[in-house]
């Protein structure tokens, strides 16, 4: 056990936990933050995509003591009120259904529109190849990726 | 925000007697609700309401003097909208919009009956009755505005939750009124609104839920979090039927944060299975803590199973005489004296669910004998029935809270895991979430049944069909999950809708052979439809090309003289994919349709092939039948998952055993489609009305893999009849 501090959505954290353990489960369940979601815990499927420095990270295998001292943001911390484009644009094309990815399709969306404001079908796979959907989103996803595009450029 | 409050007074109060505890099961009931409005600190939110009168204008509708309309939904939500399309039946009746209603999960409770999510049953099982109970509840409400200005009802008419007096232009609101209305006589037979003057049913309304799953801000069974609460994290064995002889925990004990081990058992249909759960006041130490635990299993023989022998056996069987499922003149010799005789085996795999969320509940007692399950589940009356035929206590005693499902296919029909959260939490003074890992999930079934189908038609000369056959060999759900001894009943599930396609095939007669398996099997999305629809659709298709017709027009005009249901969606999808155009060279397109329990839909997939082995999809064009249609945005939605799904089924993944082990462990080795992989799926329904209202959540995925290797024989020659295979090099 060890005293880490983290920053997460702009906010500072002391947390008491083991440096070893995945920062998914400190999210989860020492912090509260809820939604980024366990999945496979081996950086199979992303949903538990969140951001360490700007850059998405598979928290199932980001060690705390890895995260420690980086801006971290997770779902919630990416608008106060739905209102990031790829929120929008999901919400505008109803892409969930079960909904359980979609944290981590956003997170992963959201760093490829940062670095690429207008992204071919083909940059958008090869973005979001690692976020599974076990409900069959993709098509949707797709769409809304260009959606999101749209709206940021105006 | 009425939701939260419940739920935790329901967990502070230290000592619940029996009758605050169903009052609160009854209250709560429009309590801990599907993400809207959890916080972890409800504390404020407690005494909301406490004073508010509120009244039950019958099970499914609360209304409170403030104003608050709130429709209770007997169907979980995994992800195929149930959320908001079953309360909207209500709501297109009662006269209010989806905007003004706040949507509850009921728990389980006698009154709802059937609260199972299941067999794409939610909207063609609870039309009539629910749309009754809003039409029901809204007579109610213009009878009490009529009594109270005392003018006759047919002057007054009700709209977005108030009602007016035509004549003046008066009005009351149903919270105004919900308390007298709540005393008048149910009406039995209340007017239904015409189709046309609907406000909800049939357009696209955005769903409630895509802003709550789009912030983080919905809660899965995952996500529960109780004051107190610890964290399990269970041993099971992956060679099934094995006995715990000991362990050892010396190295588990030492991982800081582990609090102690509880023996349980895994109760799945009339098995029970020895588990081991290691408790921790985290899930990361829980988990920790059952990897370093040493158990010692008595495989009792079971080690020695293994897929590639089993396989070997349902195809000796093949030759089998089995029962006799369909029989219609004589097919033995209309067969054996046909000029031309085709005969094919065809070979489908099991599956695992896997839906994205891994199987989680989180239990506490209040007591000795009360019990409370928080849960993903696809049906409330399910768990608590499980929980109470394992455990020994009454129904009543256990209150279920339903939240949103990470996905279920059919795996959430079987609530193992409620049952293992709640023997666990038994054993403990505090509540306890207990979550599987991917592994566990992956390797434990139960399984989708592997199906093989011996395939055989005579055909005259001219292509037309003299004699067919259709015979399943499997083993089946039933009699492995209940272990029945008696296997008679099980050819009818096991040989789902191989009879009963609208096609005119003369001397038919399909069998059953059944094969004893010991793993754990049971529905997955469209059930038995998921394989022997590849079967039979394919073999339609080497019918067709023995015959030398096109596959489509073989479909319409040979099989189908007559008009019926799929004749007409096999005409609307020629139309849709511009059938009759052209392809380019090394291109493909197949088609095939497919009518079960669930209802009917069918497909056109486009393929393209440089080298006559890697296949790439090109276009995919589907048509789905459903009479009755209530969004049609989330149908093509559905459509769009299942045709995913099913294309993970046909190119991506099996489970298949070595030493008696699922060899398949995470999304490693049983990989499902990617984004990448994943082509446009056009959507077309057919809502014509009528008595018949058929299913959304299954019917989508049956007829997709025979398309598409149906368009793969068409593009490269190579007929495909055994899945999965790799579309990279057919
Ligand atoms: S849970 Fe982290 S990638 Fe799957
Ligand atoms: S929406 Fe269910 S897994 Fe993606």
């Amino acid at each position: 056990m060890a005293n880490i501090s983290l920053t997460v959505n702009k906010k500072q954290y002391q947390i008491d936990a083991d440096p070893q353990m995945p920062l998914l489960w400190a999210l989860r369940d020492i912090i509260g933050l809820k939604g980024t979601k366990f999945g496979c815990g081996m950086a199979q499927c992303g949903a538990c995509t969140v951001h360490l420095d700007g850059e998405a990270v598979r928290s199932c295998v980001t060690l705390l003591g890895r995260a420690e001292g980086q801006e971290i943001v997770t779902i919630e911390g990416i608008s106060d009120n739905t209102s990031h484009p790829l929120q929008k644009a999901w919400i505008e094309l109803q892409v969930p259904q079960c909904g359980y990815c979609q944290s981590g399709q956003i997170m992963s969306a959201a760093v490829l529109l940062r670095e690429n404001p207008h992204p071919t079908d083909q940059d958008i796979d090869e973005a979001m190849m690692g976020n599974l959907c076990r409900c069959g989103t993709y098509t949707r996803i797709r769409k809304a990726i260009h959606r999101a595009a749209e709206i940021m450029n105006g | 925000m009425l939701e939260h409050q419940m739920i935790k007074v329901a967990v502070r109060k230290s000592s619940l007697d029996r009758r605050d505890f169903l009052r609160l099961s009854g209250l709560s009931s429009l309590g801990l609700v599907l993400g809207l409005g959890w916080k972890s600190d409800g504390q404020e939110m407690i005494a909301a309401g406490a004073d508010a009168v509120t009244v039950k204008l019958n099970p499914y509708i609360i209304i409170e003097s403030s104003g608050t309309i709130s429709i209770m939904n007997p169907m979980p939500d995994m992800g195929q909208g149930t959320f908001q399309s079953v309360p909207a039946l209500i709501a297109e009746d009662l006269e209010v919009s989806l905007e003004q209603i706040k949507i509850l999960q009921t728990g389980g409770e006698k009154e709802y009956g059937r609260q199972t999510a299941g067999g794409s049953n939610s909207i063609r099982g609870q039309y009539q009755k629910l749309r009754t109970v809003g039409a029901a509840g809204k007579e109610m409400l213009i009878l009490a505005a009529s009594q109270r200005w005392k003018v006759p009802v047919t002057d007054c008419y009700a709209s977005e939750g108030i009602v007016y007096h035509k004549p003046t232009g008066r009005s009351f609101t149903y919270g105004e009124l919900a308390e007298e209305a709540s005393h008048l006589p149910v009406p039995q037979n209340p007017q239904l609104k015409d189709p046309k003057d609907f406000k909800i049913l049939g357009k696209n309304y955005p769903r409630p839920d895509v802003p709550l799953k789009v912030s983080g801000k919905a809660v899965y069974g995952i996500d529960v979090e109780l004051p107190g609460m610890v964290y399990a994290s269970a041993a099971h064995c992956p060679v099934f039927n094995s006995k715990l002889i000991n362990y050892d925990d010396t190295e588990t004990m030492r991982i800081k944060g582990v609090k102690k081990l509880v023996r349980f058992q895994r109760a799945l249909g009339a098995h029970k299975y020895d588990a081991i759960a290691v408790i921790a006041d985290t899930y990361w130490a829980a988990y920790q803590g059952k990897l370093a635990l040493k158990t010692n299993w008595d495989f009792g023989g079971n080690d020695s199973f293994d897929t590639e022998k089993y396989e070997q056996t349902l195809r000796d069987m093949a030759g089998n005489e089995g029962q006799v499922v369909h029989s219609d003149g004589d097919f033995e010799n209309a067969f054996h004296s046909a000029p031309v005789q085709i005969t094919a085996l065809y070979e489908l795999p099991m599956l695992s669910h896997s839906p994205m969320e891994p199987q989680n509940c989180t239990a506490q007692w209040h007591g000795k004998d009360l019990v409370e399950v928080w849960v993903s589940s696809q049906g409330a009356d399910r768990v608590k029935s499980e929980i109470s035929k394992n455990l020994d206590i009454p129904a009543d005693n256990i209150k279920v809270n339903i939240l949103f499902s990470g996905g279920g296919f059919g795996r959430r029909l079987y609530n193992d895991y409620a049952v293992e959260a709640a023997s666990i939490a038994r054993e403990l003074e505090t509540p306890v979430k207990l979550i599987w890992t991917r592994e566990e999930d992956t390797q434990l079934g139960p399984f989708r049944p592997p199906t093989f189908s011996a395939m055989k038609a005579g055909l005259a000369a001219d292509g037309k069909p003299l004699a067919f056959q259709h015979k399943v060999i499997s083993p089946s759900m039933g009699s492995t999950l209940e272990d029945k001894k008696d296997t008679s009943g099980e050819s009818s599930s096991m040989t789902e809708g191989i009879s009963t396609q609208a096609y005119e095939l003369p001397n038919m007669k399909n069998e059953y052979v059944f094969s004893q398996i010991h793993i754990p099997l049971a529905a997955w999305r469209s059930v038995t439809s998921s394989t022997v629809a590849f079967a039979h659709e394919c073999f339609i298709d080497e019918m067709a090309v023995r015959a030398g017709k096109d596959p489509l027009d073989y479909r319409l005009e040979t099989l189908l003289t007559k008009p019926s249901d799929t004749k007409r969606l096999l005409l609307k999808l020629k139309e849709v994919s511009h059938w009759e155009k052209p392809l380019p060279d090394g291109w493909g397109r197949g088609v095939a349709q497919y009518e079960f329990f669930a209802g009917l839909g069918g497909y056109v997939v486009e393929v393209s092939s440089k080298d006559r082995s890697s296949i790439h999809i090109e276009k995919v064009y589907m048509v789905i039948d459903l009479g009755t249609v209530v969004n049609p945005d989330t149908v093509a939605l559905q459509v769009e998952g299942a045709a995913t799904m099913a294309l993970t089924a046909a190119t991506k993944s099996a489970i298949t055993f070595k030493n008696g082990q699922t060899r398949q462990t995470n999304f490693h080795n049983y990989p499902l489609v990617r984004i990448n992989e994943m082509p446009d799926v056009e959507v077309h329904i057919i809502a014509e009305g009528g008595p018949k209202i058929r299913g959304v959540g299954e019917p989508g995925l049956p007829p997709f893999a025979p398309a598409l290797a149906n368009a793969i024989f068409a593009a490269t020659g190579k007929r495909i009849r055994k899945l999965p295979f790799n579309i990279n090099q057919v």
